[in-house]
């Protein structure tokens, strides 16, 4: 018997906090009619361990370990924020060998993050073999940075003043072997994904994020630069040594996903060119600064730092009152920021699509939850 | 001796032992497939694959059957019972079924139907009927949406399959398997229907829901797919199925392009066994390279693609065919 | 039209191209190592547990109990004690217990040290079946250790032997006091004589 008078209904689905996609434990409750979605509302909380907390509870030196965790994929930016904002408090100058080979590690970090986004992203798609390609290359990476900071992926190596420990012959070889290495890859990775039809046909005009919407959703990072707004800051409020290197910022037109993949592509390259030149014009000299107090105690006063990681703006804003424990640590992350403007670019679409749009804005969930 | 002659002369002599025959050869070559599938895809991506079980891993397909077959088989209880149990079986059965056709070399084939290509056609449609059986019985919302793509799919490329086996069967003039064979003993019908050969690559991965169109059974999409709610060994029968159905749809393909049983020094099951394999080969070397096609985009490059190319070559081989 | 078979054309040869890729991987040797029957080499620089370092003059450790390390540990996992015995001019550990864990091998009490005692060891492979196995007692390790180099092994001090430096040492504190009493008397009489 066919009943009559029935209206569309939806159905509620839950893409539920352990599943393959969803980078993280982030839980996406959706609406759908059908094979359409028509309403979708991230659930996060699921990862929160109370950094900020901790923060208020340990002194400056005790809260390093932690920078690591919040981000464990660029790990050396988020120690750098960290630590250009405690020394602005303390008003220390890092000497300059000290800024070259932080940007020369934080620069390694982001390319490693980038390969991790890529693999984990056309794994999401479908394609097995991309992501075991992009680990082999970063396992080059990975033990490049293990001979100079001894850990593959939560480092915690940069000190208020410097870097504790210097580069050897053998790390700057390895680095240039690995230079040359990965830009022949490249050229696999090119027509293996870049150039493969079906990539294109899943990703070309898919998830369409305007300019003003970026300006709207405080979006940061390759998601703002593929949808044509040259926003760097590392070009806009520049830090450490960055003014001295010659780079470009890659940006997209249309802000489709194909759009923010060719960006992190691209950005892999540039972060290539960054590091020979920092390589070639390495400065000799001290690698910690020289009045650095044992005990930290800032004066009075509040600070925001913020650098560029792979995944758009950290913001570390400290607030001290004089203590050897800050008062307060607000830490501002991009994912959150990133993860904001899903709900909107959700509606009317299918869910294969939903998890490609998930994958492009490449969230960190423990650090949305920090 | 000259019993088994004369029993291997009658049909249900030919039938029974065909069919031990054949449950043998399909257990073995889901164990060997299962095996070579692991290892084509680790060394495509630069690792080693099983090593421990058997040297290179040659045992582990075993060990991996007998710890399906120690699982416990759950039953949800809401589901439509008869239809429930009998899915794993009518998706096994059609493709047990056409190996009565399939000419393994000059002599050894079970029966030799004029209407050979057009029983196995027809059985392959009904794996079709089965998926839809064991999406439906599950009740359970994420397997019915499995079971229906799989069928728009399994339908929107049986077409161009047809078609572009027409376009053979144009050339040769008959339905039995082993007049397409012999009519390719000077030369290989790959080398004047290229086309016809991609076409049918492309539409035979798509039947047997492989990568890049295994949207159906996808895991990193929601739904898990039509089978589940099937665990241990009811599970194992899909696998199972799935995996004789490429052996099927490689030995279809190899007697339709390559040859069949054709080749020089080597027996002909040797080298029939050979193409197939290298067809097999070919189908997983699409799985491990591309990403996965959505839906929307499979359903229309069936439709808005593949059946104008496959008529395409239709006209063009009758034309030619005509104006010889 | 012509637009229409271009596409296909170039979709085509952009999968041949993916493929062509695939198979040269295919034939590219792997780049795994087998684990339990191959290991790797760690590099200099590797960050295992803090262990105590083995004085190439004295062959045994520096640690003088100062407990910077403790307060400077962000998970507040180090126990450290130390006597002074009789004889000897600084205080010496006779307990170091490093908790593992908790830590987050962050280097900071490597770092802090103020005779630089400890160092980064080279061992991954931490196996245990209970939580309490990860609990490291630095001086019986470092007992290992000398052992394994051919040294003579720092006799770890028994609670005896702690309480007995500890009453000598106090017993030598109330012998300085008695003295600077005495002498803070005797000068002040002075004082008054004069």
């Amino acid at each position: 018997m066919i009943e009559l008078g029935i209206e569309e209904k939806t159905y509620t689905l839950n893409l539920g906090p352990q599943h393959p996609s969803t980078h993280g434990v982030l839980r996406v409750l959706l609406e759908m009619e059908g094979e359409y979605i028509t309403k979708a509302e991230p659930v996060i909380g699921y990862g929160h361990r109370g950094h900020e907390h901790m923060a208020e509870n340990r002194n400056y030196h005790q809260f390093l370990p932690n920078m690591a965790r919040v981000d464990y994929l660029h790990a050396l930016a988020y120690n750098q924020g960290y630590c250009m904002a405690v020394e602005k408090l303390l008003g220390i100058t890092v000497p300059e060998r000290a800024e070259y080979l932080r940007v020369i590690l934080s620069e390694f970090n982001r390319i490693s993050s980038h390969l991790v986004w890529i693999g984990a992203y056309l794994l999401d798609l479908g394609a097995f073999t991309p992501i075991l390609y992009c680990f082999d290359d970063r396992e080059n990476l990975l033990d490049l940075l293990d001979r100079i900071t001894g850990s593959r992926l939560t480092y915690c190596f940069y000190r208020f003043g410097g870097v504790p420990l210097d580069l050897d012959d053998e790390f700057i070889a390895g680095a240039r072997a690995f230079i040359k290495r990965l830009r022949t890859r490249f050229k696999d990775y090119n027509n293996l994904v870049t150039k493969n039809v079906i990539f294109i046909n899943r990703t070309k005009g898919v998830g369409l994020i305007s300019q003003e919407q970026c300006l709207k959703y405080g979006l940061t990072g390759p998601m703002v630069r593929g949808s044509g707004i040259p926003y760097d800051i590392r070009k806009s409020e520049p830090y450490s040594a960055y003014p001295a290197f010659d780079f470009e910022i890659p940006i997209g037109d249309k802000g489709d996903i194909m759009d923010r993949y060719l960006v992190r592509l691209r950005e892999m390259e540039q972060s290539l060119r960054i590091i020979e030149q920092a390589l070639d014009k390495l400065p000799n000299g001290p690698i910690m600064a020289e009045k650095v107090p044992k005990r930290v105690k800032p004066a009075e006063g509040e600070v925001y730092q913020a650098v560029e990681t792979a995944r758009g703006e950290f913001g570390c804003y400290i607030v001290s009152q004089g203590d050897v424990k800050p008062y307060r640590i607000k830490l501002r992350v991009p994912s959150f920021g990133n993860l904001s403007i899903l709900p909107e670019l959700a509606v009317d679409t299918l869910v294969a699509d939903l998890v490609a749009i998930l994958g492009s804005v490449d969230v960190v969930i423990p650090e949305i939850d920090r | 001796m000259e019993l088994l002659a004369q029993f291997l002369g009658t049909d249900v002599g030919r039938l029974i032992v065909g069919l031990i025959g054949v449950m043998a050869l399909v257990a073995v070559n889901a164990l060997f497939l299962i095996w070579m599938e692991r290892k084509v895809s680790a060394h495509m991506q630069l690792r080693l694959g099983p090593m421990e079980v058997g040297s290179h891993g040659f045992i582990q397909t075993v060990c991996d059957a007998l710890k399906l077959m120690g699982k416990e088989l759950i039953t949800p209880e809401e589901v439509d019972r008869p239809v429930y149990l009998l899915a794993p079986i009518v998706v096994f059965l059609p493709v047990f079924l056409v190996f009565l056709v399939v000419p393994f070399s000059r002599s050894i084939i079970i029966k030799d139907m004029n209407v050979g290509l057009l029983l196995i056609l027809a059985f392959s449609t009904m794996a079709v009927l089965a998926i839809l059986m064991a999406g439906w019985s599950s009740n359970n919302k994420y397997s019915v949406l499995g079971a229906i793509r799989s069928v728009a799919q399994n339908v929107a490329y049986e077409i161009p399959l047809l078609i572009t086996v027409m376009s053979i069967i144009l050339m040769v003039g008959s339905f039995r398997l082993t007049d397409i064979v012999a009519a390719q003993s000077s030369y290989w019908f790959v080398l004047t229907q290229p086309l016809a050969f991609i076409l049918y690559i492309v539409c035979a991965t798509a039947e047997t829901n492989r990568n890049p169109f295994d949207l159906p059974e996808a895991e990193s999409e929601l739904v898990a797919g039509f089978h589940t709610e099937y665990s241990g060994m009811r599970f194992a029968m899909f696998f199972l199925a799935e995996y004789t159905n490429m052996f099927i749809v490689s030995a279809v393909a190899s007697v339709l392009f390559l040859g069949g049983w054709h080749g020089p020094f080597l027996p002909g099951v040797i080298w029939f066994l050979l193409k197939v394999y290298a067809v097999i080969f070919l189908m997983m070397w699409f799985r491990w390279t591309f990403p996965r096609v959505r839906f929307d985009q499979l359903i229309s490059f069936a439709w808005k693609i593949l059946i104008p190319l496959s008529f395409a070559n239709l006209l063009i081989t009758a034309l030619v065919l005509k104006l010889r | 039209m012509m637009t229409y078979f271009k596409e296909i054309a170039s979709g085509f040869w952009s999968l041949l191209a993916g493929m062509a890729v695939t198979i040269r991987y295919f034939v590219k040797p792997v780049v795994t190592v087998q684990y339990p029957r191959k290991k790797i080499q760690m590099s200099p620089a590797y960050r295992g547990y803090p262990q105590l370092i083995i004085d190439p003059e004295s062959k045994t450790h520096r640690c003088i109990a100062c407990e910077m390390c403790a307060r400077m540990c962000p998970s507040q996992l180090i126990t450290v004690e130390g006597a002074k015995f009789p004889g000897e001019k600084q205080k010496r550990a006779t307990k170091y217990i490093h908790e593992h864990q908790y830590c987050s091998l962050c280097g900071l009490c490597t770092e802090v040290c103020p005779t630089s005692a400890l160092e980064y060891s080279k061992e991954y492979r931490l196996v245990g079946f209970r939580r309490e196995d990860a609990v490291l007692d630095h001086l019986i390790l470092l007992e290992k250790r000398q052992k394994a180099a051919g040294l003579p092994p720092t006799p770890i001090p028994t609670a005896e032997e702690i309480a007995a430096a500890a009453a000598a040492e106090a017993k030598e504190k109330e012998a300085k006091a008695a003295a600077a009493a005495a002498a803070k008397k005797a000068a002040p009489a002075k004082e008054v004589k004069e």
